[in-house]
């Protein structure tokens, strides 16, 4: 199924510039993996080494973010909106 | 100091008087209110031209750096005339400028673990416009442990983020993100670039929830949830941030028969 994903900034090198992609999965682990097979290089920025989400990014799914759901297991629905949210630091 | 206002201040503060939420009541908390600005950059400038214009009590400023030229696209607090002196001076007298009622502290220094609590400890709200993720995680840690309210904000290109922390009641930076990037994986606004208005307006924002949190409004704080604001598709989002009972800054700290029990490392 089709779930919408928005893309932050120092992400959307990876999608030519695309804020907001469309990707299909069950669930979120599947829709990362979709994201890589069309943007190779993204899963490493949202996912360390051992597959698990990075403590400085946060992935919500509409508006909720998934480590209090299910985390990568957190089921999807059709038209479900992801939201990719990295900390960010400047400020100067 | 004084709980009335003057005929003066009456009329340099009257549009916003006239603003039912904030009142005369509201203007003379914020004439007693102390409120900290880490920073007097991108962020720190709008905050607190605003803050000062807003007539707050107390404005202290910690910078360690001087205004240099690649400063002045976005630092409205510094002029060309500025390049090389300490940041902290140049906002002292821009500051002063606009409103001499308020009382302007400046400390030229950075904010680090060795003098962060003697220097949060003084306010009651904390403004973060610091450009590193070790200060704001600092910033937050110190003023949860203190118990002060502070705005976060990031900024990077065309892309801004922020959140109000009340210690106590609601989620804290840390709640949302668990630690620093490393290095690598940062974009700063040296290296990344950042538009002098996106700073701007995320800048007011944190204005607005200090004036906000001072004057007693507190229901429709940026409490509990990150605002994100994307200039290049012009769209604001806001998620929801949700207290860590396991933070390691605000939660409480687990027992050894709830770590057993849940099997926790400490995560």
């Amino acid at each position: 199924m089709a779930v919408k994903v928005r893309i932050p900034t120092p992400l959307r090198k990876f999608t030519q510039g695309a804020d907001e992609v469309s990707a299909q999965g069950n669930n979120v682990k599947a829709i990362v993996e979709d994201l890589e097979k069309h943007f190779p290089g993204i899963k490493e920025r949202i996912c360390d080494e051992t597959g698990k989400v990075r403590r400085f990014v946060n992935v919500y799914v509409n508006g909720d973010d998934i480590r209090f759901q299910q985390n990568l297991e957190t089921s999807l629905k059709e038209g479900d909106s992801i939201s990719i949210v990295p900390a960010i630091a400047g400020g100067y | 100091m004084s709980m009335r206002l003057t005929t003066d201040q009456i009329e340099r503060y009257s549009r916003q008087i006239m603003v039912p939420d904030l009142g005369g009541k509201g203007q003379i908390r914020l004439r007693q209110a102390r409120v900290l600005v880490v920073g007097a950059g991108g962020l720190g400038s709008p905050a607190a031209l605003y803050l000062a214009a807003a007539g707050i009590g107390t404005l202290g400023i910690i910078d360690p750096d001087r205004v240099e030229l690649s400063n002045l696209q976005r630092q409205i607090l510094h002029a060309t005339t500025d390049i090389g002196r300490p940041k902290v001076d140049s906002a002292k007298t821009k500051l002063g400028a606009l409103n001499p009622d308020v009382q302007i502290d400046v400390y030229p220094a950075r904010l680090e673990d060795h003098n962060a609590s003697e220097i949060i400890a003084g306010y009651d709200f904390v403004i973060d416009g610091s450009d590193n993720f070790p200060t704001k995680f600092l910033v937050n840690d110190t003023a949860v442990k203190l118990g002060i309210a502070f705005n976060h904000a990031g900024i990077v290109r065309l892309q801004g983020q922020t959140m109000t922390v009340i210690p106590g009641k609601s989620a804290c930076y840390r709640c949302l993100f668990k630690e620093p990037p490393p290095p690598e994986e940062i974009l700063s606004c040296q290296q990344a670039g950042i538009l002098g208005a996106v700073a701007g307006t995320i800048g007011s924002i944190q204005a607005t929830e200090a004036i906000k949190y001072l004057t007693g409004f507190e229901e429709g704080l940026l409490t509990d949830r990150l605002l994100t604001y994307d200039a290049k598709t012009m769209k604001f989002h806001s998620v929801d941030v949700k207290k860590d009972p396991g933070c390691s800054a605000c939660g409480k700290p687990a027992t050894t028969a709830q770590k057993l029990a849940t099997g926790a490392s400490g995560d």
